[in-house]
């Protein structure tokens, strides 16, 4: 069913009973040509364009849990592209680019809002190095600009501009197609589009095994579901990437820890942007349905409970308290965390791996959900095709035996 | 949180610093090994990163400054053992 304001009146008339399921719930068939482990976005993404942009329609996409579960339903929703280096800018402005039309693509409304993200700087230092990297970044294409403090406290009113804070604000470098999206909509939207492709997308069906072949190629995995057999399979696990890919064998250059988020009671329209400071570390915005959401850090050691140090968000409290004192007395209301896959480099990997036909995309660390439609697409691509797509190319596996680094440890405000 | 430093006893997790795996172990440097540089690939980068029982690096930073194995379940963060690194014979 096409959603419209047609189908939306037709459904109004019949009191919303005539909605048909979003996707089906299929049972696994015994062969597909790709199956992608972990219904994520990211997944459920990279099924999607399989089908619709690069002609395999015969793909399964695997959950241990419930879709768009993990770290798709746990993030502060931030979009962005201004990264530091060439290849980490390309990779994330073609996930903005995508990002512009997905909810007409995907007949889905994601609520992707570019409401401008604006990133603090607090000493004279933080200052020449933000405009230092907002000239790195409109070399490459990606829009940036500096605002004055005064700029400043018109783009988001709420801000404190006192000089007597420990860490007054002395400008900010402001991404305007950066903002939010909704991110439960982005897994649903994906999976719905997918499905209607072909695409059978199968929930707790738990990965125990990836088979392989003769010569090492995989030919499937062994589930909780029983065995499935695959041409090709793409890892998008997130968190637990190293336990997938350890099943075929694969150690991988990852990391886990919990990064938390929380949320303040709703209230009506007040923040009407998205602010990050690194140095004092922060992450704010507003949800439609009124509730701030802040992001606070990774725990300093690793670990898979979803819930982080208490401590954590005490620190991130701390700095929002400062730079907004009005929200002191807000209630919080309820605060997670997510296991997030972290790389040396802090740039995701997205490719081969040394097992033939295995794929993976991890390593997005904190900041994957702005990447989500980029990811997705580069990463079909490179499925379908068996070679790099171009704006994956410089994030392979292989850069940790060439050197080849991308070193994105500044490019977020979470504390590496 | 809370650690039990052999030398000072249960002290909180903000006295000490989190440093890594302590199961990794430095490849031997030998110019004639062809496969020096994945070996050290591997040392650098790779890691089994266990939903599980983990041996890790602690420094007790501010305390006693001493370098600490623990295992700890990282799931549950339950630390099964802790011992003084130099006392394994670690050199951290």
């Amino acid at each position: 069913m096409k959603y419209s304001w047609k189908t939306l009146l037709q459904q109004g008339l019949n009191g919303h009973k005539g909605w048909p399921a979003q996707w089906r719930s299929p049972e696994p068939q015994p062969q597909y040509d790709v199956i992608i482990i972990g219904a994520g976005g990211h997944g459920l993404g990279t099924a999607y364009y399989l089908a619709r942009k690069y002609g395999v329609t015969r793909v399964a996409v695997l959950e241990r849990g419930w879709l768009g579960g993990g770290n798709t339903g746990r993030n502060t929703t931030i979009i962005r592209s201004n990264y530091l280096f060439e290849e980490s800018g390309k990779l994330y402005n073609h996930a903005v680019n995508l990002w512009d039309t997905l909810a007409q693509e995907l007949n889905y409304n994601v609520m992707y809002s570019p409401r401008g993200v604006m990133m603090l700087t607090h000493t004279i230092h933080d200052k020449q190095v933000a405009q230092r990297h907002l000239h790195a970044n409109r070399l490459g294409g990606i829009d940036s600009e500096w605002l004055t403090p005064d700029q400043v406290k018109e783009f988001c009113p709420p801000i404190n501009l006192r000089p007597d804070l420990r860490y007054p604000v002395l400008g900010a470098t402001l991404q305007r197609r950066g903002g939010t999206a909704r991110h439960d909509a982005v897994a649903w939207g994906y999976a719905r589009a997918a499905d209607a492709l072909g695409v059978d997308i199968i929930q707790n069906c738990e990965v125990t095994a990836i088979l392989r072949g003769q010569g090492g190629a995989v030919t499937g995995v062994e589930t909780s579901r029983g065995p499935i057999k695959a041409k090709k399979i793409g890892v998008v696990a997130a968190g637990h990437t190293s336990h997938v890919m350890a099943m075929a064998g694969v150690r991988m250059p990852l990391e886990s820890f919990p990064l938390q988020a929380l949320v303040s009671e709703p209230v009506k329209p007040i923040f009407p942007c998205v602010v990050m400071s690194n140095t004092i570390h922060a992450y704010i915005s507003q949800s439609d349905k009124g509730e701030l959401v802040i992001g606070a850090g990774t725990d300093q050691y690793g670990s898979y409970s979803q819930t982080g140090g208490l401590h954590i968000n005490q620190h991130t409290l701390e700095a929002i308290c400062e730079l907004f004192p009005q929200f002191r007395r807000m209630k919080m209301m309820r605060n997670w965390g997510g296991i997030v896959d972290v790389t040396v480099d802090r740039s995701p990997i997205i490719g081969k791996t040394p097992v033939a036909n295995l794929f993976v995309n991890c390593g997005w660390g904190t900041g994957g959900f702005k990447a989500t439609p980029g990811s997705a697409d580069v990463f079909a691509a490179t499925i379908a095709k068996g070679e790099l797509h171009p704006i994956a190319a410089p994030f392979s596996l292989d850069r940790f035996r060439t050197g080849r680094l991308i070193d994105e440890g500044a490019a977020a405000a979470v504390a590496h | 949180m809370r650690i039990k430093c052999p030398h000072c006893g249960e002290r909180s997790l903000d006295e000490f610093s989190y440093y890594g795996d302590a199961t990794l172990r430095r490849p031997e440097v030998n110019d004639q090994d062809a496969n020096l540089l994945a070996k050290f690939t591997d040392y650098v980068y790779l890691r089994d990163n266990p939903a599980g029982q983990h041996q890790e690096l602690w420094q007790h930073q501010f305390g006693c400054r001493a370098w600490l194995v623990v295992t700890r379940d990282t799931n549950s963060h339950l630390m099964t053992e802790v011992t003084a690194a130099a006392q394994k014979g670690e050199a951290a």
